[in-house]
């Protein structure tokens, strides 16, 4: 497996016993240690001079099994292992646990949790994109934009540190609602934020959308079609770049958003700069939907009345949200006990980075980096 | 070549006519002198950098109230804490952050009472996750709002909470 | 009025009056050398802080700001830290040619500082071909970049040589033509003559729209020749780590530093020369009392603000745009630069032989 890179000769006549392809062919470690792979995904690539030919991705450098993990914990404990998977949208993830677990409880949850978990997820889903934005950026090689990125999402991490008390693995969301209620400033800084917002999405634009360099790496490459997003099953932004409807929010709607108005994106390039605009046009569609609550958040509890100690009936139970990658699935298997019999999390980064190589084939060395940023990879969620 | 570029192929349109071809590369030319522009704007303006700068800024530093920055137990100027040695919170971590070490008091009265003798609290282990602030019954532990937790030796991460000498306020059960 | 060509006179002098004329030769060359090494590393010092600089106002950051006053001596700090660094070479590597490559990298920048003309009457080689020497002299940089891509033993390091060699030699074509253009204008290929020709004038004004077309074709194909960024394949931080330096480290790597940086500042010296002038004031036609007036800036100044000048605009280049792909990069120079450079020359002829500039 890890035969270091030689090139293998002409005069071997079959494909090598490894099955690393041809005579001729260049194959290169990309990663676990690489500037591009955004923490340690290892990336075999076959290559024919600049050309692609073969990408095998190798998993496993952060696999914590955390789904075993979550089988010790009760649950109530179990939710704060699950911020860091996905750790960009620590919130989102939170959520999908926590709404499997009222399932299972057939717990309603007061109104005013409602309201505020949608407006959390939203934050979480713009910094995520924003700091997908800037190492983007970084990856097509304009350095600029990650700073500029930082610069906002930092808004927004300062009023998780105000509500939540974290800046990136947050464990607000309990089973019944919310551990507290939100800081008395939310609203305003929330609303500082989405004027702060509006100014600067145009810079965005000014430095990365609309320059030509960046429209020419993007566009015509890392093609997929709406039915090979369907067979390797991607979700999120990477499938509706596709032109795939595939939105869990609208689809199977949970909290409030089947109350509110918002657009599901879809873009039908299914090249990278399809997906790159969706996660742009996917910013604007969550301050759209920050606008219409933050104003409405309704009074009340933040936190239905639950029990000490919670026991899930026997069954199983399956609750499934948006992350900002795509669909998140929660799958519980209890066995009446205090600890889940079993635990399976159906992440989007896998099924997402199981699309690359098929995207990958026949474009050359430096697109693959574009594409990889446009899948918007985040390790620790494909390992778990 | 695979079939993904034969599709590009197809999906590659040209641009046809060339007041079209000039008018394309007019906007090119036209979107990296936008990009210039931005990047001069902040080059010339330096009222904008948000950089803040932090050993020096310790003093101006301000941490919002409910960060959590590592469990500590308040006491009162009686060297009085309120925790009562349930073991709320030692149920509640989920990673063994927490070991009480309970010790019988013998009150005035003659009675034996049960009380902390230790509250172990592991820093390392800790995540941060606020489930033993939320599951204590008597608001013994909160959190603090520090943050340089580094230090040179593992061993000091291993923390006792409650003061040597400590005893529990009056009339917490 | 102080200028650096009184100074190198009165040394002249002085060393021929005490000791004989040979004699004196040697020590002129031996003051040269040491004035063109402490230039380099001088150059080094003010590029590095410089990038930084730039780089950090337009990332609204800071930048060095804890060595010295204003983090003045944080080039300074990096230069020791790497000279104390042990200097590696990797046991796959082919040891000759691996130290061997950042000596050419360096030697070739130096040759090509020769015949810079940094002010008035203060030129170490005033060489009647000097255009095309420095034409010449710059194309062996690749060599170097080459060498190094091939002697580490590393896939990233070949593939960053290997793009750098099909860049360079590419991009080297429409800067040759773009400085041409300037050639066939001034009539002569001598950098002290080029000079001269823009007493009335700069090129870059009295050539109008031609050679406007051939400066921006320039800053392009000079900012690809020099590898960096829009154009920095042969590096790719993203793509190749570090490209054809990955394996190198300590001094050597700070060689292939320090000779990026003053490439950089020879072929923006270059293009201050041959479009703007070089030393030359900003003269404007006969204007008699107002060229009297821009000479009393001293000619130095003129040449180095110019320098400075560009290597900003290449610099803010670096810190805005995303990076070419390969095959995009070769498209610009085959398919756009070069006959554009090409149907640029034929003008700038056709204007020379009608006498259409001011």
């Amino acid at each position: 497996m890890y035969r270091q890179t030689e090139i293998i000769s002409d005069d071997s006549e079959s494909p090598s016993p490894g099955g690393f392809g041809e005579a001729g062919d260049l194959i290169i470690n990309v990663g676990p240690q690489h500037p591009a792979t955004h923490g340690v995904l290892h990336l075999v690539i076959t290559l024919n001079g600049e050309t692609i030919k073969k990408v095998e991705p190798h998993l496993g450098y952060i696999h914590r099994s955390i789904e075993k993990m979550c089988e010790s914990l009760t649950y109530r404990q179990f939710i704060y292992v699950t911020s860091r998977m996905d750790y960009l949208s620590a919130h989102i993830n939170n959520h999908a646990c926590a709404l499997c677990v009222e399932k299972g409880l057939q717990l309603e949850i007061p109104h005013r949790a409602q309201v505020v978990r949608v407006l959390l997820d939203e934050l979480t889903r713009i910094a995520s994109h924003e700091l997908w934005w800037g190492a983007l950026a970084m990856d097509v090689g304009a350095f600029t934009p990650f700073f500029h990125a930082f610069r906002e999402r930092e808004t927004i991490n300062d009023i998780m540190e105000e509500t939540c008390g974290a800046r990136l693995t947050m464990n607000y969301f309990v089973p019944g609602g919310l551990m507290a209620d939100i800081h008395p400033n939310f609203q305003k800084r929330v609303k500082e934020f989405i004027s702060l917002y509006k100014l600067k999405i145009k810079e965005y634009d000014e430095l990365i959308t609309g320059n030509i360099i960046f429209q020419n790496r993007m566009k015509n490459v890392g093609y997929l079609s709406a039915e090979d997003a369907i067979s390797y099953g991607c979700s999120g932004p990477t499938a509706r770049g596709s032109g795939l409807s595939c939105d869990i929010r609208k689809l199977y709607p949970y909290e409030v958003y089947d109350k509110i108005s918002f657009n599901e994106v879809i873009e039908n390039g299914g090249d990278s700069f399809a997906r790159y605009m969706v996660r742009i046009k996917e910013m604007n569609e969550s301050i759209k939907i920050i606008e219409q609550l933050i104003d409405n958040i309704p009074e009340g509890d933040f936190q239905a009345k639950t029990k000490v100690v919670l026991k899930l009936p026997k069954g199983e139970f399956y609750s499934r949200v948006e992350t900002a990658r795509g669909e998140l699935g929660v799958f519980i298997v209890s066995e009446g006990g205090t600890t889940p019999y079993r635990i399976k999390f159906r992440s989007p980064g896998f099924s997402n980075l199981s699309a690359l190589d098929h995207m990958a084939r026949g474009s050359k060395l430096g697109d693959l980096i574009a594409m990889m940023g446009t899948l918007d990879l985040v390790i620790p969620d494909i390992d778990r | 070549m695979s079939n993904t570029s034969k599709k590009l192929n197809n999906s590659t349109v040209s641009p046809s006519g060339l007041g079209a071809y000039f008018k394309e590369v007019f906007n090119a030319v036209k979107s990296l002198f936008v990009g210039l522009r931005r990047t001069g704007y902040y080059f010339t303006h330096h009222k904008e950098i948000i950089t803040q700068q932090y050993p020096d800024n310790r003093e101006t530093l301000n941490l919002p109230e409910r960060f959590k920055g590592e469990v500590v137990m308040p006491h009162n100027e009686n060297n009085e804490h309120r925790c009562t040695g349930c073991t709320a919170c030692e149920l509640a971590c989920p990673n063994g952050t927490i070991k009480v070490i309970t010790k019988f008091d013998i009150t005035p009265d003659g009675k034996k009472k049960k009380a902390i003798d230790k509250l172990v609290y592991h820093l390392e282990l800790c995540t941060m996750c606020n489930l033993c602030i939320t599951a204590c019954p008597s608001d013994a532990i909160v959190m603090a709002q520090t943050f340089e937790h580094s230090v040179f030796d593992r061993s000091q991460l291993t923390k006792i909470l409650n003061n040597p000498g400590s005893k529990i306020m009056e009339g917490i059960e | 009025m102080w200028s650096f060509s009184n100074i190198a006179d009165s040394i002249h002098q002085w060393l021929n009056e005490t000791f004989h004329p040979s004699v004196a030769v040697i020590f002129e060359m031996i003051i040269a050398g040491i004035c063109v090494i402490s230039l380099f590393a001088v150059l080094g010092l003010v590029l590095v802080l410089m990038e930084r600089k730039v780089s950090a106002w337009i990332q609204i950051r800071m930048g060095p700001n804890r060595v010295g006053p204003k983090g003045m001596f944080q080039s300074v700090a990096d230069t020791m830290k790497l000279l104390v660094k042990e200097g590696m070479t990797p046991s796959g590597a082919d040891k000759f040619l691996f130290n061997l490559a950042p000596f050419i990298a360096l030697v070739v920048a130096m040759l090509l500082m020769a015949p810079l003309a940094f002010a008035k009457n203060f030129q170490m080689w005033n060489v009647n071909i000097g255009v095309l020497y420095i034409s010449a002299i710059s194309s062996v940089s690749v060599i170097s970049i080459l060498i190094a891509g091939w002697s580490s033993n590393n896939k990233y390091s070949l593939m960053g040589a290997m793009r750098s060699g099909a860049q360079i030699v590419s991009y080297e074509l429409s800067a040759g033509l773009s400085i041409l253009s300037v050639v066939v204008l001034a009539g002569s290929l001598n950098l002290n003559t080029i000079i001269q020709s823009q007493a009335d004038g700069w090129w870059i004004f009295k050539g109008h729209i031609p050679v406007i077309i051939s400066f921006i074709i320039f800053i392009i194909a000079v900012t690809a020749e020099t590898n960096r960024a829009p154009f920095d394949l042969a590096e790719a931080e993203s793509e190749l780590t570090a490209g054809f330096h990955t394996e190198y480290s300590g001094m050597k790597f700070a060689l292939f530093f320090l000779a990026e940086y003053v490439n950089v500042f020879i072929v923006c010296a270059i293009g201050a020369t041959l479009f703007f002038g070089g030393w030359m004031p900003f003269h404007i036609g006969h204007w008699q009392s107002f060229n009297h007036v821009m000479d009393f800036i001293p000619s130095s100044l003129w040449f180095f603000g110019k320098t400075f000048f560009l290597i900003f605009v290449i610099m803010w280049f670096r810190w805005t745009f995303p990076r070419l792909r390969i095959d995009q990069l070769l498209n610009l120079e085959w398919k756009y630069l070069l006959p554009i450079s090409l149907f640029n020359i034929l003008l700038v002829t056709a204007m020379a032989i009608a006498g259409w500039y001011f």
